[in-house]
C-alpha cells in the first residue's frame, strides 16, 4: 500500500512534466493549427541553460531565471522566421520543416556542449524527503514539481479566462480574420503565444535535469510521450492536455512497476517480467490506439 | 514521347545499370554497397509516396514495416542457424534461409501487419493520422526493444545472406542488380496501379473525400487497400535491408527513420514515384559526403531540409523534370 501510495505520486510527477510539455504543444497546434516537432528541442535547451548556469554560479534558480527567457527568446526567433511561413502551408510541410529544425538544434547542441551528458545537483534547499503520511517519505524536490505543474495550470487557466491578453487569444483561435480586423495585432500575438508554449517545455527542461541526465536527444524521448498526451486529450484543449498527461503519467509509471507482478499470476515469472516490461513501455501507445479508435477526436475536444 | 520525364529517366536507369562495371574499373566497391543502400531506400520512399504523394496519407511510421519485414528474415535465419522451430503450435514453423520461402513470408507479415493497422489507422484524418501511425510504430519499437531472445535493443545479426537457387547473393554485384530489378518491377507495378482506375480513385480521395463517397465509392476500402500494398513493399525494402548489411536492431523502427523516409520522399517530389528514389540518393549521399568533411553534418543538413520545404516544394525531380509532367 505504501508502494503504490508512493508510485501514485511518481506517477503525478510524470503527468505534471508531460503537462508543461503539453500545454505549449497544444496552444500552439490548437491556436495556430501548426505541428512542431521541435518542441522538445525547447526542453533541451532549457535544461542545458540551466544546468550550465547553475552549476557556474552554484544557484539553481539563477538558471531557473536564465534557462526561461533563453528558450522563450530562441522559440520566438524561430517563429519569426521559419514557423510563421508555414501556418498555411499542409501537416507535412510542417512535420518536415520542424523536423529538420531538431537536427539543426541537437547537432548545434553537441557543438556547444560536447557529446557527454550533463548532471545538475538538486538544490540543498529540495534536498531531503519528506514524511507525507506515517511510513511514507518522499523526496521534496518531486514534490515541488508537482506544486510548480499546478500552479502553472491554475495560471493558464486564470490567463485565459479572466484576462484580456486570453481573451484574444482566445477570439484569435477561433477567428483569425475577425479578430485582426478589430485591430488586434494577430501575429505579434501568436509569437507570444509560441513564447509562451516554448517557456514551459524550457520549464519541464529545467525541472527534469536534477532527475535525468541532461542530454542531446531528451527532447525526442519526451516528446514523442506528450504527443500521445495531446491526442488523447483532445488537440488543441489545455484541459483535454491535463487529464491526458496524468492518464499517461500514471498509466506509465504503474505499468511499469504492476505489469510483471500482475502477469506473473497467469505465466511463469520469467516471462511475466519480459512480457510486462514490453507491455509496460507499449501501454501508453495501446492506450492511445483505443482512446483514438473509440473518440477519434480525443477525451476533450476544442471547440472551433 | 521523348519529353524531358523520359530522358531523365532514362540517364538515371543507365547510370544505375551501368554503376557496378564502373566502380570496378575504378575501384572503389565500397560505393556498390552505398548503392545498394540507395536503392533499397529508394523502395521504401517510393512505397511511402504511394500513399503520401498520392493518398494524402501522412504515416510518421512508415519504417515499421521495414522493421518488421527485416525481422521476419532475421528471425527465420536465426532460427535455422539454432536448428529451433520458430514456434510449435498450431503447427510447427521451421526457420529457413532460402530466399524463396522467407521473403514472401516476410512480405506477407508486413502486410498483415499494415492491414490490421490500417484499419484503425484510417477511421483518423489529419494530425491524428500521422499521431496514430506514429503510435503503432512505437508500440511496434517497444516490443522488438523487448524481445530478448533476439537480441532486443542491440539487433540481430545475420552470418549470411538468404540463399536463392542459381544465385549468390553474397556477391555484392548480384545482390546490387536484384535490388535494382526490384527497384524497377515496383516502380512499374506503381506507376500502372497509379494510372489505373483504382489509382485514380485513391488520387480522387486525397483531394475530396466525400465527393469519392457519393459517387459511390468505399473509399474506406480503396486506402486500406493502398495503405497494405504499400506496407508490403515498405517490408521488402526492410528485407533487401537486412540482408545487405547482415544486420537488424530495433534502430531501424525508430519514428527519426519514418522522418527520414518522409524527408527523402519530399527532397525527391511528392507523387512521383522516381523522385523518391531520387530524394533517397541525394540524402544518403549527402549524409556520406558531409560526414567525410565534418562529424556535424547535421548542422547543414537540418537547414537545407527546412529551405527545400519552404522554398522548393516540387522536390528535385519536379525541378529536373518541369510542373507539368512533374506531378501527374
Amino acid at each position: 500500500m505504501l508502494l503504490f501510495i508512493e508510485q501514485l505520486l511518481n506517477g503525478l510527477q510524470l503527468g505534471v512534466m508531460l503537462f508543461l510539455m503539453s500545454a505549449g504543444l497544444t496552444l500552439v497546434f490548437g491556436i495556430m493549427q501548426v505541428i512542431n516537432l521541435a518542441h522538445g528541442s525547447f526542453y533541451m535547451i532549457g535544461a542545458y541553460v540551466a544546468a550550465t548556469v547553475a552549476v557556474r554560479s552554484g544557484s539553481f534558480l539563477l538558471g531557473v531565471a536564465v534557462a526561461l527567457p533563453v528558450a522563450a527568446a530562441v522559440g520566438m526567433i524561430v517563429e519569426l522566421t521559419i514557423l510563421r511561413r508555414l501556418y498555411k502551408r499542409d501537416h507535412l510541410d510542417q512535420v518536415l520543416a520542424t523536423f529538420g529544425l531538431i537536427f539543426f538544434f541537437n547537432e548545434l547542441t553537441r557543438i556547444i556542449w560536447g557529446r557527454q551528458p550533463l548532471f545538475m545537483d538538486v538544490p540543498s534547499w529540495l534536498g531531503g524527503a519528506v514524511e507525507l503520511l506515517p511510513g511514507i517519505h518522499y523526496p521534496v524536490y518531486r514534490l515541488a514539481i508537482i506544486l510548480v505543474g499546478i500552479a502553472v495550470a491554475l495560471f493558464l487557466y486564470l490567463l485565459f479566462s479572466r484576462t484580456r491578453l486570453g481573451m484574444q487569444i482566445r477570439a484569435g483561435a477561433s477567428n483569425r480574420e475577425m479578430v485582426a480586423a478589430l485591430g488586434v495585432n494577430i501575429r505579434l500575438l501568436y509569437t507570444l503565444v509560441f513564447g509562451l508554449g516554448t517557456m514551459l517545455a524550457a520549464l519541464a527542461g529545467v525541472m527534469a535535469g536534477p532527475i535525468l541526465a541532461v542530454e542531446v536527444g531528451m527532447g525526442e524521448s519526451i516528446l514523442i510521450l506528450t504527443f500521445v498526451v495531446i491526442v488523447i486529450g483532445g488537440i488543441g484543449s489545455v484541459r483535454g492536455a491535463l487529464v491526458g498527461a496524468i492518464l499517461v503519467g500514471m498509466v506509465d509509471t504503474l505499468g511499469r512497476v504492476y505489469l510483471p507482478d500482475v502477469l506473473s499470476l497467469l505465466v511463469s515469472s520469467a516471462t511475466a517480467d519480459t512480457l510486462g516490461a514490453s507491455l509496460a513501455s507499449m501501454s501508453v501507445y495501446i492506450l492511445m490506439a483505443i482512446v483514438l479508435t473509440c473518440k477519434p477526436a480525443g477525451l476533450f475536444p476544442a471547440q472551433s | 514521347m521523348f519529353n524531358r520525364t523520359y530522358i531523365i529517366n532514362t540517364i538515371g536507369l543507365l547510370f544505375f545499370l551501368l554503376l557496378p562495371p564502373v566502380t570496378q574499373m575504378l575501384g572503389q566497391e565500397y560505393l556498390l554497397s552505398l548503392f545498394s543502400r540507395i536503392l533499397i531506400y529508394g523502395l521504401a520512399a517510393a512505397s511511402l509516396d504511394l500513399i503520401l504523394g498520392y493518398g494524402g496519407m501522412v504515416s510518421l511510421g512508415h519504417a515499421v514495416f521495414m522493421g518488421v519485414g527485416g525481422y521476419s528474415v532475421g528471425i527465420f535465419a536465426f532460427h535455422s542457424y539454432e536448428s529451433f522451430p520458430v514456434f510449435t503450435w498450431p503447427f510447427v514453423l521451421n526457420g529457413t534461409e532460402t530466399a524463396l520461402l522467407a521473403w514472401p513470408f516476410a512480405v506477407l507479415v508486413a502486410a498483415v501487419f499494415g492491414l490490421i493497422t490500417g484499419a484503425i489507422c484510417l477511421r483518423t484524418k489529419g494530425m491524428h493520422f500521422i499521431m496514430i501511425t506514429l503510435a503503432f510504430a512505437q508500440m511496434a519499437y517497444y516490443f522488438f526493444v523487448s524481445l530478448s531472445k533476439y537480441g532486443g535493443s542491440d539487433g540481430l545479426s545475420l552470418y549470411n545472406r538468404s540463399t536463392v537457387p542459381g544465385l549468390d547473393l553474397g556477391s555484392d554485384v548480384s545482390f546490387y542488380y536484384l535490388c535494382l530489378a526490384i527497384l524497377i518491377i515496383f516502380l512499374v507495378v506503381a506507376k500502372r496501379l497509379v494510372r489505373s482506375h483504382f489509382g485514380r480513385v485513391i488520387s480522387a480521395c486525397c483531394e475530396n473525400e466525400q465527393r469519392v463517397q457519393v459517387l459511390g465509392f468505399e473509399s474506406y476500402r480503396y486506402k486500406l487497400a493502398c495503405y497494405t500494398f504499400s506496407a508490403a513493399a515498405a517490408g521488402l525494402a526492410g528485407v533487401l535491408l537486412v540482408n545487405q548489411s547482415e544486420f537488424i536492431s530495433p534502430g531501424l523502427m525508430h519514428w527519426t527513420k519514418s522522418g527520414e523516409l518522409m524527408v527523402m520522399v519530399l527532397l525527391g517530389g511528392m507523387g512521383t514515384l522516381v523522385g523518391p528514389v531520387l530524394g533517397a540518393a541525394t540524402l544518403l549521399l549527402m549524409e556520406d559526403i558531409l560526414a567525410m568533411y565534418t562529424e556535424h553534418w547535421m548542422i547543414i543538413l537540418g537547414p537545407f531540409l527546412i529551405i527545400v520545404v519552404l522554398f522548393a516544394k516540387r522536390g528535385l525531380y519536379g525541378l529536373l523534370v518541369g510542373t507539368e509532367n512533374g506531378h501527374e
